[in-house]
Parts: structure tokens; C-alpha cells; sequence
């Protein structure tokens, strides 16, 4: 199908795209999961503000500490970053995993955490990593943590004058290891369940759970006993304990124990 | 809304609705119709094409964004009437049938062997993960890519 008309504008800067946003408005950035809902007319803005011209929002750095991550930084940008590969590990292993090369060459780490899909990977790894969302509108800005971001499927705190202009990653203490682990029906579909791990030496970890919940889910039973010195098969039982779905938890187990594994190797 | 797009270097001019998929105006404005159009909704991997060199779907751009921009369809593949060796490949291992998804897979297969020339057995099938293929079960694919890459690489003896 195709897109029921709309009006289009394409800001050059974040002010500019300040002035436009509002209840009647959507933000296109990287397109990857806002095209399909405008193709099939799930989604029938009245206004699109195409902000893939705010190059300002194109930036993956760290100069002050935190990595700092543009809301506009292109996926394959994230995966082929060396600073991110190499003291962000955890989100090289998950966004390698986000679609195919030929939808993460054009989807953004601000859209996809925007668009708040509770199967994404990127949104369950920042969870982990206590990444912190930066918004900015007219009236001001504020900076949010996961829980208070991630509200349910495909809802995010905010608020339509707002725009989701930055993602900050605490550093990760020197020693820490990761895991990220994920079942899916085919390589690049939306996976089932999967598990992300980020412990810090003497246990101080972040577990999360990708299709345990309607969001990210954080197993702080799991986080807590890890930090106690329960084994990673005992951390794993408690982070899916709570899964619905016998299968599902079945899966969550297994794979968070993986995930922790890995992270601890 | 009057935009100019560069296409296998041309430059081609429409007079489009903001809501035109890229998709339409590559088939339909400039009538490079060996773009295929499947799902649009970014599943199938058909109306694959290159921005400025990176595979992308063309089904989840709209035209208006690829003002300015570079774009390269299966047309400009071949050159001067001599097949790719992707396309020769293709050919001789029988990798397609009705051959509606095998514009997509060659323009994502160009740009993955351009930037990974030494992948073979897993790498190579994740990155065919992204285009289907209802007739041929894959197997096909898998031999013909493995075959030009082993041509691009020369012989050299590494394989």
C-alpha cells in the first residue's frame, strides 16, 4: 500500500524541528519502522518532520567520559564504530543484530528507541548499560532514565512538542564484561526473547529481557544475587521467574544465562 | 514538490507528492522498472538499491529524501553488456527462477562482497538473511555468491 498524504518538512536544525513538532506531527528519522506504518496507514500524520537533515543529531563521541550518541546516529554507524566496539561492547554485539545491513544503512539509535518496539534490541542494551534519553522542546529540556522513558509497546514518555535528541551511556568500569543473546526464527527478524548482560567486577550487573514484558524488562532479583555471588544459572532461574508464558520463560532462562556467561568469561 | 534525483548517474526530475516512495519514483518517474517492488513494508528485500553505496530499501524512503543523493539500481550493474560476475554467477549456478527477488540480492550482495571480500559459509548467509527468495530454497544463492566472491578475489589462492 501507500502512504495517505501528508504535509512534509524537512528542518537543517534542531530548533527548526522544535517549531514544528506538535500533536499532529510525527518525526521521521531513519524511516525503518514509520515507512511500514505509513505504508500500511497505521500511521496517518498530518505533518512528517524529516529530521534526517539536522546533522547536528549525527555525532557517536565520548570526550567527556559518557558516550554521547546523536539521536540521528545511523545504526551501521554504531556498528562500525571503533570506540563503541571497543569500550561499549554490549551495543556493537546488539545492534549487529537490529534487521539487516540494509535496514540498519538507514534506521537511527534514535528512532528505534523513540519508536519503542518492546522486540528491539537497542532499547533492552541502553537499559542495561543506565543509559540516559535527552529531550529537548520549545519550553526546555529533560533527561530521563529507562523506567521512566520506556512506558509500553511502542510508548515511550515523550511528549509530541518533544524530540529525542541525545543518548548518553554511563562509562562502564574498567573490567566489566557483557553478554547479549537473542532467539530469533531467522537471522534479522524480530527475535522472540532474548537476554543482555553488563556486569561490573565483584558483581554490580544490569540484566535485562527482551520479550519478557510489554518494555525492556530489568531482573533486579537476578542483578541482586549476582552481586551476592549466586551462580549464573541461579541468576538466570530468578531474572525469568516471573515470564508468563511457560515456553517464554523456558527461553528467558536460557538465554540470560548465556548472556551472563558470557559477560563473565 | 519538483526534485531532481541522480540515479546510475543520471540526473532524473519529477514533480511528486511528499508521501511517493522512492520505490514508485525509481519504476514509474524514471521508469528503471528492474527495481522490484514486493512487500513495502521493508520485509522482503526486492526493492533493494544503493545510497550513495549503501544497500537500502528503496520502499522505506521517500522520494523527497533522495534529493541530492546518489542512487544506483540493478540497471547500472552490468557494463557496457558485460554481466557482473555477480550476475554471471547467478547465471551459471541456476540461483534464480522466476527471478522477481534477484535484483534485490544483487544490489545487497555488491555492496556486502564490496566491504567483506574473504566471507563465506555463516557471514555470507546473514547477509543474504535480508532478501527472500520464494523459488529457489537458497541453496543456489549461496553457491553463487560463494562463486563470485571466489572470482572478485582473483584466484589468488586463498581459498
Amino acid at each position: 500500500m501507500k502512504p495517505a498524504p501528508f504535509q512534509y518538512r524537512a528542518p537543517g536544525s534542531v530548533d527548526e524541528a522544535l517549531g514544528l513538532l506538535g500533536p499532529d506531527s510525527t518525526v521521521l528519522a531513519g524511516g525503518q519502522s514509520l515507512v511500514p506504518l505509513l505504508n500500511l496507514r497505521l500511521a496517518r500524520p498530518e505533518l512528517v518532520v524529516d529530521i534526517n537533515g539536522v546533522a547536528e543529531l549525527d555525532y557517536v563521541r565520548a570526550d567527556d567520559g559518557p558516550l554521547r550518541i546523536g539521536a540521528m546516529t545511523r545504526q551501521v554507524a554504531l556498528e562500525r564504530s571503533e570506540l563503541v566496539r571497543r569500550r561499549w561492547p554490549l551495543l556493537y554485539k546488539a545492534v549487529r543484530l537490529v534487521g539487516h545491513p540494509q535496514i540498519r544503512s538507514r534506521g537511527t539509535v534514535g528512532g528505534s528507541v523513540a519508536h519503542a518496539d518492546p522486540a528491539a534490541e537497542l532499547p533492552v542494551v541502553l537499559t542495561a548499560l543506565g543509559a540516559r534519553f535527552h529531550l529537548r522542546s520549545r519550553g526546555g529540556a529533560r533527561v530521563l532514565g529507562a523506567s521512566e522513558f520506556f512506558l509500553g509497546p511502542l510508548y515511550t514518555a515523550r511528549d509530541p512538542d518533544e524530540l529525542l535528541v541525545e543518548i548518553e551511556v554511563p562509562e562502564q568500569p574498567e573490567g566489566s564484561g557483557s553478554g547479549f543473546v537473542e532467539h530469533a526464527r531467522t537471522h534479522g527478524d524480530f527475535a522472540t526473547a532474548g537476554a543482555a548482560a553488563a556486569v561490573a567486577p565483584g558483581g554490580h550487573a544490569g540484566i535485562v529481557l527482551l520479550g519478557a514484558g510489554l518494555v525492556p524488562t530489568r531482573a533486579e532479583p537476578a542483578e541482586r544475587a549476582l552481586a551476592e555471588g549466586a551462580h549464573p544459572r541461579e541468576a538466570a532461574a530468578l531474572a525469568a521467574q516471573d515470564v508468563e508464558d511457560e515456553y517464554r520463560r523456558a527461553l528467558c532462562e536460557e538465554l540470560a544465562r548465556r548472556a551472563i556467561e558470557e559477560a563473565m568469561a | 514538490m519538483k526534485i531532481s534525483v541522480e540515479i546510475n548517474g543520471h540526473a532524473y526530475e519529477g514533480d511528486v507528492e511528499p508521501r511517493t516512495l522512492l520505490s514508485d519514483f525509481i519504476r514509474h518517474t524514471a521508469g528503471l522498472t528492474g527495481t522490484k517492488v514486493g512487500c513495502e513494508q521493508g520485509v522482503c528485500g526486492a526493492c533493494t538499491v544503493q545510497l550513495d553505496g549503501e544497500p537500502v530499501r528503496s520502499c522505506l524512503m521517500l522520494a523527497v529524501q533522495a534529493r541530492g543523493r546518489s542512487l544506483r539500481t540493478i540497471e547500472a550493474l552490468a557494463l557496457d553488456g558485460t554481466l557482473h560476475p555477480l550476475q554471471r554467477a547467478f547465471h551459471e549456478a541456476h540461483a534464480l527462477q522466476c527471478g522477481f527477488c534477484t535484483p534485490g540480492f544483487l544490489m545487497s550482495m555488491e555492496a556486502f562482497l564490496r566491504d567483506h571480500p574473504d566471507a563465506d559459509g555463516e557471514d555470507l548467509r546473514e547477509a543474504l538473511a535480508g532478501n527472500l527468495c520464494r523459488c529457489t530454497g537458497y541453496l543456489r544463492i549461496v553457491e553463487a555468491v560463494e562463486k563470485a566472491a571466489r572470482e572478485t578475489r582473483g584466484h589468488d589462492g586463498r581459498d
